[in-house]
C-alpha cells in the first residue's frame, strides 16, 4: 500500500482526534469559564466546591446530566425529538474541518497543513453547515408538541436563516480581498499582510453581530429566552439531550470565535511575524501558531461572556429590524466599498 | 375562571388554529410569584390577556377579624414581602388612627427610616427583577448586593431580615442601637452611586431604551380610571404621593421631590423608580441630621390601656409594672368603636387599611388595599396588542408583589 496514503489517513485522524477534543473538551470547560467571569462581573464567588477553583465542576456536571432520567414525553414526536439533539452537536463539529489551526508541520519529512480538510470551497462548506444547525432547534421545537418550544423553534428559524444572510454578505470583502474561499489562503494573506478586521471593518462588526445571533446568545437569545419561553426550544428535555443542546451551544460558540479568529484576526498570526518566522522555528513554531490560535478564540469566547452578562435582549420584530434592514443593507454596502477599493 | 373555561373551548373549535392560547404562569419565570396570565396569541402577538390572581389567597382580611389589632402585625410582614417594615409602619398607623394615639417624634423618625428603606429595598428588587426579565442578568445581582446591605441594617432594626413585625401601636419595638447610625449614614453615603451604576448600565443602552420606551403606555386617564397608585401612576403624569398629599409621620418636614414620568411607558416607570431611590436616600439622609431623642413608644395613658409592655426594670422592681405586663401579656387590647381608613405611600403604591370596630377585641371588618392589585387589573387593557416579549416589559415595570395582590 502506498505509504503517503497511510501517512495521510493518519495524520488527518490524529488532526481530527485533537482538534475535536479540544473543542468538545473546550465545550465543556465554557460554561465553568462563563460562570466564573460572570461570577467575576456580578460580583459574586462562582463555582468553587468540586476541585480546586471548581475545576471539577464541569465534570460533575457532566455525570449528573448523564445519570438524570432520561425523560421523553409521552405526546413527542419520537424520531425528531431524539434525532434533534444530535443535530444540534454536528454541524458545529463539521465545520470545524476546514478552519485552519496552525501553520504547517514537519513530520517524518512531510508536511502536513494543521487543517483537516483543505477544501476549496471552505467558507461555503462553513455556511452549508451551519444552515444545518437550524435545523436541530427548529425541530426539537417543533417535535415536542409544546407550547413555549414551538415559539421557540419557530423563533430560531426566522432568527438564524435571517441572520445567515448577514453573515454570508460580511464576509464577501474578505474573499475579494485573497481571491480564494479556503481558509488557509485567507490565513496566509493576513499573516504576510494586515489583518482582515483593519481593512474590513464593517464585515467585522456584521460578522460578529450575526454570530452572536447564529449562536443564539445574548443579546440573541430569543429562542431560549428564559424569561420569555421558559427554555424555549429545549424545554422538554432532560438528561442528556439537555447536555447536546448544551454542548451544541458551546461547540458553536467555539467555531464562530475559531472562524472570527481565522476569517479577522489573522488566525494564528502575532504583529511580530511573518510566516517566514513561523516557517523557521519548524514545529515549535506549528506549536505556538496553535496555541495563538486558541487563545484568540478564548478571547473571542469571553467577549461573549461579556456580552451576554452586560445587555439585555432584543424583542423578536427588533431582531429582524436589525438583520433586514440594518445589517443586510451595511453587508451590501460593505461589498460595495471593498469592490471599489480593489478594482484593478 | 368560568370565562377561561369557555375561552378553552372556543379555541379548541378553532379549526384553522389561528390564535394559540398560552398560560403563563402561574409557574412561569417571570411571573414572579404566582400570577397566571392566559394568553390568546396571534403569532407573538398578543390578543387577549387574562390575569387570574388568587393562587396566594391566605384570607388575611378574615384572619385579620379573628385578632386583636397588636397580634396583626406579623401578618402584614406577609403582604408585600419586600417591604414589611414599610406595611408594619402603614398597619401601626392605621391603628393608631383608630385608637387615637400619637405615636413620640423619634418613633416617627424611625419609622421614616424603615418606610424609606423598604422602599429602596423593594425598588431595587423591581428593578432588578425588571431587568433580569429583559435579559440583563447582571443588574439583578448587582442590586442583591445593595439589598444585602439593607437586610443588614434591617437585621440591626429588630433583629429579623424578612418578617420585621417591628411596630407597635403607639410607636416601635426598640429603639435603634449605636451601631445602627454609622452603618445607615454608610449606605446612604454609597447608594447614590450604586444607582449611578445601574444607570450607566440601562438608561443610555440602546437595547433597553427600545424594549421600553413606547411600550405598555398607560394614559394618565387609564391610569385614574385603574386606581393606579405608586410610581405606576406617577409615571404616566399624574402628581401623586400620599407623602405629599396627606403627609403623615412627618413627611411635611423633609426635603423631597415626587417623580413624575410623560409618556407613561415602561421607561418612564422604570426611571420613576430610579429617582424614588433617589430621593429615598435623601430622606433618609436628613433624617440622620435631624433625628430627635426622646422615648420610641407611646406610654401616655397606658396605664388603662394596656397595650405596651412596661420597661424591663419596672416590671422587676414594681409589682404594678409586674401586672401590666402580665396583662399586656395576656390579654387583647380593647378598641374603641369608630371606623377609620389610613393608607400609606408603599413602595407599590397606596397600601390602605380600612379598619372598623364595634368595640371589643377584634375589628370588626379589615379590608385591605393591596396596590399590586389594582395595578394589575391594567393588564387587560394594557397587553393586547404587544408581543409576548413585551409582556416580561410590562409586568417587570408594574412591579407587583402577588402576596398582597392575593393577600
Amino acid at each position: 500500500m502506498n505509504t503517503d496514503l497511510i501517512f495521510g489517513i493518519v495524520a488527518n485522524l490524529a488532526k481530527i482526534i485533537i482538534l475535536t477534543h479540544t473543542v468538545l473538551i473546550l465545550a465543556m470547560y465554557m460554561p465553568w469559564v462563563e460562570r466564573k467571569v460572570s461570577a467575576w462581573i456580578q460580583d459574586r464567588v462562582g463555582p468553587n466546591r468540586v476541585g480546586y477553583a471548581g475545576l471539577l465542576q464541569p465534570i460533575a456536571d457532566t455525570f449528573k446530566f448523564i445519570f438524570k432520567e432520561d425523560v421523553v414525553p409521552g405526546h413527542v414526536d419520537k424520531v425528531l425529538y431524539v434525532l434533534s439533539p444530535c443535530l444540534a452537536v454536528i454541524p458545529s463539529l463539521f465545520i470545524l474541518a476546514v478552519i485552519p489551526f496552525g501553520p504547517s508541520v514537519e513530520v517524518m519529512g512531510r508536511t502536513v497543513d494543521l487543517v483537516i480538510a483543505d477544501l476549496g470551497v471552505g467558507i461555503l462548506f462553513v455556511f452549508a453547515f451551519s444552515s444545518l444547525a437550524v435545523y436541530g432547534i427548529t425541530f426539537a421545537g417543533w417535535a415536542s408538541n409544546s407550547k413555549y418550544p414551538l415559539l421557540g423553534g419557530v423563533r430560531s428559524s426566522a432568527q438564524m436563516i435571517s441572520y445567515e444572510i448577514c453573515l454570508g454578505l460580511s464576509v464577501v470583502g474578505i474573499f475579494m480581498g485573497a481571491e480564494s474561499l479556503r481558509l488557509l489562503d485567507v490565513v496566509n494573506q493576513q499573516i504576510d499582510g494586515t489583518w482582515n478586521i483593519f481593512t474590513q471593518p464593517i464585515g467585522f462588526l456584521v460578522f460578529v453581530i450575526a454570530a452572536f445571533a447564529e449562536t443564539n446568545r445574548l443579546p440573541f437569545d430569543l429562542p431560549e429566552a428564559e424569561t420569555e419561553l421558559v427554555a424555549g426550544y429545549h424545554t422538554e428535555y432532560s438528561s442528556i439531550k439537555f447536555t447536546m443542546f448544551f454542548a451544541g451551544e458551546y461547540a458553536a460558540m467555539f467555531v464562530f470565535a475559531a472562524l472570527v479568529t481565522v476569517l479577522f484576526l489573522g488566525g494564528w498570526d502575532l504583529p511580530f511575524m511573518d510566516s517566514g518566522t513561523f516557517a523557521a522555528m519548524g514545529n515549535w513554531g506549528a506549536l505556538l501558531g496553535f496555541g495563538v490560535f486558541l487563545f484568540k478564540s478564548f478571547l473571542f469566547l469571553l467577549f461573549y461572556v461579556w456580552v451576554r452578562f452586560t445587555l439585555p435582549r432584543f424583542r423578536f420584530d427588533q431582531l429582524m429590524h436589525l438583520g433586514w434592514k440594518v445589517l443586510l443593507p451595511l453587508g451590501l454596502a460593505n461589498i460595495l466599498i471593498t469592490g471599489l477599493f480593489n478594482l484593478p | 375562571m368560568t370565562d377561561t373555561r369557555t375561552m378553552d373551548v372556543e379555541v379548541a373549535e378553532d379549526r384553522h388554529a389561528e390564535a394559540m392560547m398560552i398560560n403563563m404562569g402561574p409557574q412561569h419565570p417571570s411571573t414572579h410569584g404566582v400570577l397566571r396570565l392566559v394568553l390568546e396569541l396571534d403569532g407573538e402577538e398578543i390578543v387577549k390577556c387574562m390575569p387570574d390572581v388568587g393562587f396566594l389567597h391566605r384570607a388575611k382580611e378574615k384572619v385579620g377579624e379573628t385578632f386583636s389589632l397588636h397580634k396583626f402585625i406579623p401578618y402584614t410582614d406577609r403582604l408585600d414581602y419586600l417591604a414589611p417594615l414599610s406595611n408594619n409602619v402603614a398597619f401601626a398607623l392605621a391603628a393608631e388612627k383608630l385608637m387615637d394615639i400619637e405615636c413620640p417624634p423619634r418613633a416617627q423618625a424611625i419609622r421614616i427610616i424603615c418606610h424609606e428603606l423598604s422602599r429602596i429595598s423593594a425598588h431595587l428588587l423591581g428593578l432588578g427583577a425588571y431587568a433580569m426579565d429583559l435579559g440583563a442578568m447582571t443588574i439583578f445581582l448587582w442590586t442583591f448586593r445593595e439589598r444585602e446591605t439593607i437586610y443588614s441594617l434591617i437585621e440591626r432594626i429588630c433583629g429579623a431580615r424578612f418578617t420585621t413585625s417591628f411596630t407597635r401601636i403607639g410607636g416601635v419595638e426598640n429603639d435603634l442601637p449605636d451601631d445602627f447610625w454609622p452603618k445607615l449614614a454608610a449606605f446612604v453615603k454609597e447608594m447614590p452611586g450604586r444607582v449611578d451604576e445601574y444607570e450607566a448600565m440601562l438608561s443610555r443602552n440602546k437595547i433597553w431604551v427600545k424594549r421600553t420606551q413606547g411600550v405598555g403606555v398607560i394614559t394618565k386617564e387609564q391610569a385614574l380610571q385603574f386606581g393606579l397608585t405608586g410610581p405606576n401612576l406617577r409615571g404616566s403624569g399624574v402628581e401623586y404621593d400620599v407623602r405629599k398629599a396627606h403627609p403623615y409621620l412627618g413627611y411635611e418636614n423633609y426635603e423631597f421631590d415626587v417623580p413624575i414620568g410623560t409618556e407613561g411607558d415602561c421607561y418612564d416607570r422604570y426611571l420613576c423608580r430610579i429617582m424614588e431611590m433617589r430621593e429615598s436616600v435623601k430622606i433618609l439622609d436628613q433624617v440622620l441630621q435631624t433625628i430627635p431623642d426622646g422615648p420610641v413608644i407611646n406610654r401616655e395613658g397606658d396605664d388603662e390601656l394596656k397595650s405596651v409592655l412596661p420597661e424591663k426594670e419596672k416590671v422587676l422592681t414594681n409589682m404594678e409594672a409586674l401586672i401590666h405586663q402580665f396583662m399586656v401579656g395576656t390579654t387583647d387590647v380593647n378598641m374603641p368603636e369608630g371606623e377609620v381608613y389610613f393608607s400609606a405611600e408603599n413602595p407599590k403604591g397606596e397600601l390602605g387599611f380600612y379598619i372598623r370596630s364595634d368595640g371589643g377585641l377584634t375589628p370588626t371588618r379589615l379590608r385591605i388595599r393591596g396596590p399590586s392589585f389594582a395595578n394589575l387589573q391594567v393588564l387587560t387593557e394594557l397587553v393586547p396588542g404587544h408581543m409576548i416579549a413585551d409582556v416580561m416589559a410590562i409586568l417587570g415595570s408594574i412591579d407587583f408583589v402577588m402576596g398582597e395582590c392575593d393577600r
